[in-house]
């Protein structure tokens, strides 16, 4: 028992489960098979971006215009769609990835190259985005009736009850998981957030990190921008509006550290689906919807007490003498 | 006369170290007593204690003959104690006033502003400040912030004044304006303890004297019946050349030459060559320029000018990732800034500076990484519970030697070693020594800098010290005294030759 709730993601993962059980008994219709595929593919977007977020944490830095990029990039691909022929759905994601790409690296290259703080570059970005998509869709929407069939039938492409963003989830997850723990670059992450002056000592080009991970968390915003686009049939200015929160929720709740060099995929995945799981059981719980966000946000906080409470019981005390000027 | 505050066996520990150990003296009113003692010898451990940071261990503080109990730094000021630190701690963005009375500022809930205002510039009146009560912070010279920091102490009506290297950061003409705030102090009753690292400042105004010396009371006196000399030994005061056995080592070729290094602020010409074997010892006081100029060796900045050769041939460091490739592995002297990412493991720390030789294919290699943390931790001692613990979790010691295992990775032949045994405990400090003269003799060439003098006469062949920014003696093993070097470091005289 020790031995598991040493292991963060092993304890938060008998957490998500002793939860479910707790919602199933209480309204049975939610342990349905079909019901549980659902939160997975209602959670695929916010897997993915924790994921892509939790590479930005680890460095020390935070992104918070991964909702406004997945916004903005939404509506370029739209507007593609709307006006271009009918691609093919991978097209589509390939080139809202380079799209995401470019945004991400906007503030990558702002963060890293210019030395300004990520809390203020990517809250400038935010609203600069968000700003944009009123700009080129010239304050209007996109509907599913402009959208062609081709661009909207990939998010609803299923396998196994699973939609594709699941399995794109899946995909990105694995890649992340292997970057982090099997490359030379992925450690350098760790190493930038845990100490980024040593990191520099040990020949470490932190810039050139900050800016790498900015680029993929914009990437993956990217793609989200696609498929959230694309399977909700609809593109205007405040789609995922403040959603970067609920993104870095996820992680912190998973065990990503704000303050960096501390956190794993596997972790931000279970934090998205903890999430995921509150979101969707507190309708089938009759909880009224004008209660929903407040006993979400209670939950999160909830979560992340623990979650911090276990931190300090590690025993850490790194600098005795902050602690008690 | 009645002690202003009188300090009475005080003892504090800690882990593996005993900083003070049954320290006792007094601070007479009206009187500046000067506090000399090597880098560690507890004088900081001291200022601490009397500031309510730390609390004794054993023994007490009297404060005009009565106990008293600092367990915050409001409690000191309270008990009319104040302190004025090399590098101010104050507040740039906010006003004179404001930092003169943060704390206890007048007025109930409302702050008296003019009330406030008023007594400032009354107080700066009395200490012929140049300056008014509105000007921020910000704007003033550090020379002007020491005189804020003196209202500041005044506005407590402080009994004590500790001044803890005040002069480190002032200009010569300032210093004569402190030494003349300090006399005024002193006319008006008040028990000056002031700390410095230079002799001539120590004669000028001191009346007595107070020596520690490894956590202990060396001697104390009356300044006008001690001379220089004595007081260099008493704070040297061992024979250290029995300290560590020195290793037996014949030298080799010259592996590194540097030629007329300088920067535009910290360090200036220096010129030094190192051989294979060797252990150069880089010794001085503490912001002498040793650390940066190492810096600037290892490419962390660049040179305003100066060459480097490495075995002849002309180096150019623009980064750290260039020295690396060029044999240099750097130990610096800040672990918790500079050495070991705390939150990552010990093996993750151990293959950070050389991650390419545990690329196996496409993938790093788990395995091979733990091979050599395995290899370098026991050939270190490394005492952890795995080598996947976090380096946080472990003792200083130990976190020092995964930051030199991390460097031995890299396979260097150039370790550059900033006070490696800074802030750790007796055991690991032997076993690090003794790991110096190990490297030494298979063959690598040491650079070691410490402020620790038993530390470069029991290691080092050649030992160069530098004081502002230069060196400014050289000394041969066998042909160098502690009173020497010393002297030399503190700029004392042109002894050293």
């Amino acid at each position: 028992m020790t031995w598991v709730l040493r292991h963060r993601e092993m304890a938060l993962a008998l957490l998500i489960a002793a939860m479910v059980v707790a919602v199933a008994t209480y309204a049975p219709a939610f342990a349905a098979p079909a019901s549980l595929l659902g939160v997975l593919n209602d959670t695929a977007f916010l897997f993915m971006l924790a994921v892509g977020q939790t590479m930005v944490l680890l460095t020390r830095g935070i992104d918070l215009s991964v909702a406004a990029n997945l916004a903005l990039t939404g509506m370029l691909v739209a507007l593609v769609g709307q006006y271009g022929p009918d691609l093919p759905g991978p097209v589509y994601l390939v080139l809202a990835a380079v799209i995401g790409a470019g945004l991400g690296l906007v503030i990558g290259g702002l963060i890293g190259g210019l030395g300004i703080p990520p809390i203020v570059v990517s809250l400038g970005a935010l609203a600069i985005y968000r700003g944009l998509i009123v700009v080129i869709g010239g304050g209007d929407q996109v509907n599913a009736s402009e959208m062609g069939a081709g661009f909207q039938a990939f998010p609803k492409v299923a396998l196994f009850g699973l939609t594709s963003p699941v399995w794109i989830a899946v995909a990105i997850a694995l890649a992340a998981q292997v970057f982090l723990t099997r490359s030379r670059t992925g450690r350098s992450l760790y190493a930038v957030g845990g100490n980024p002056v040593a990191a520099r000592y040990c020949g470490v080009s932190v810039e050139r990190i900050e800016v790498l991970v900015y680029v993929l968390s914009g990437a993956i915003a990217g793609i989200c921008g696609y498929l959230w686009v694309a399977r909700y049939g609809v593109a205007y200015s405040e789609i995922a509006l403040g959603y970067e929160l609920t993104v870095i929720a996820a992680c912190v709740i998973g065990g990503v550290s704000i303050g960096g060099g501390v956190g794993t995929v596997p972790g931000a995945l279970l934090g998205a689906l903890f999430l995921g799981v509150v979101v969707n059981a507190l309708p089938t719980m009759q909880v009224s919807p004008f209660w929903q966000m407040a006993v979400a946000g209670a939950v999160i906080l909830g979560a992340v007490v623990l979650n911090a409470r276990a931190e300090a019981q590690s025993g850490k005390l790194i600098l005795p003498e902050a602690r008690r000027t | 006369m009645t002690p202003a505050l009188s300090i009475r066996n005080v003892t504090k520990r800690f882990p593996g170290v005993t900083a003070l150990d049954c320290v006792s003296f007094d601070l007479l009113p009206g009187t500046v007593t000067a506090l000399v003692g090597e880098n560690g010898a507890g004088k900081s451990t001291i200022v601490k204690i009397l500031t309510g940071i730390y609390t004794p261990d054993d023994g007490q503080v009297l404060v005009e003959d009565a106990p008293a109990r600092f367990a915050s730094p409001k409690d000191a000021w309270g008990a009319g104690i104040a302190a004025i630190h090399q590098e101010t701690v104050m507040f740039d963005e906010l006003s004179v006033a404001e930092n003169v009375f943060m704390g206890h500022m007048p007025g109930g809930r409302l702050i008296d502003r003019a009330a406030m205002v008023a007594r400032t510039e009354a107080l700066l009146t009395r200490i012929d400040a140049d300056f008014g009560a509105s000007v921020l912070l910000k704007n003033l010279s550090v020379a002007q912030k020491h005189m804020v920091e003196v209202a500041r102490a005044l506005s407590h009506k402080a009994r004590v004044v500790i001044m803890d290297e005040p002069t480190a950061a002032l200009s010569r003409h300032e210093i004569g304006e402190l030494f003349t705030l300090v006399a005024r102090l002193r006319a008006e009753g008040r028990a000056i303890l002031f700390i410095s690292h230079k002799f001539d400042e120590i004669f000028r105004i001191s009346d007595r004297w107070v020596c520690l010396r490894d956590g202990k009371l060396a001697g104390q006196g009356l300044t006008a019946e001690v001379t220089e000399p004595e007081l260099v030994r008493l704070m040297v005061g061992r024979p250290v050349d029995q300290v560590f056995p020195k290793r037996q080592i014949s030298l080799g070729e010259v592996v590194l030459e540097v030629d007329g290094l300088s920067n535009a602020t910290e360090f200036a010409d220096l010129s030094f060559d190192l051989r294979r074997g060797e252990i150069l010892g880089f010794y001085g006081l503490v912001g002498a320029g040793r650390s940066e100029a190492m810096q600037c060796l290892f490419g962390l900045t660049r040179p305003t000018r100066g060459t480097v050769r490495r075995d002849g041939r002309p180096l150019t460091i623009r980064k750290p990732a260039d020295a690396i490739a060029a044999g240099f592995a750097y130990v610096p002297e800040d672990r918790q800034h500079q050495g070991a990412a705390l939150s990552l493991g010990i093996r993750e720390n151990t293959t950070l500076a050389s991650l390419a030789a545990h690329v196996k294919g496409w993938f790093l290699s788990a395995g091979s990484e733990r091979r050599e943390t395995r290899m370098l931790g026991e050939r270190l001692d490394v005492r952890a519970a795995t080598w996947e613990t976090a380096v946080g979790n472990l003792s200083g010691g130990n976190q020092q030697k995964v930051v030199i295992a991390k460097w031995l990775a890299t396979r260097p032949r150039v370790v550059i070693l900033d006070e490696p045994t800074k802030g750790i405990d007796v055991g690991s400090k032997a076993a690090v020594h003794d790991f110096i003269g190990e490297l030494a003799e298979e063959g690598l060439a040491v650079i070691l800098v410490t402020s620790e003098l038993p530390e470069a006469m029991g290691l080092a062949d050649r030992l160069l010290v530098m004081h502002e920014g230069r060196i400014v003696a050289r000394f041969t093993r066998g042909d160098w005294s502690a009173e020497a070097i010393v002297a030399a470091a503190t700029g004392a005289g042109d002894k050293a030759a």
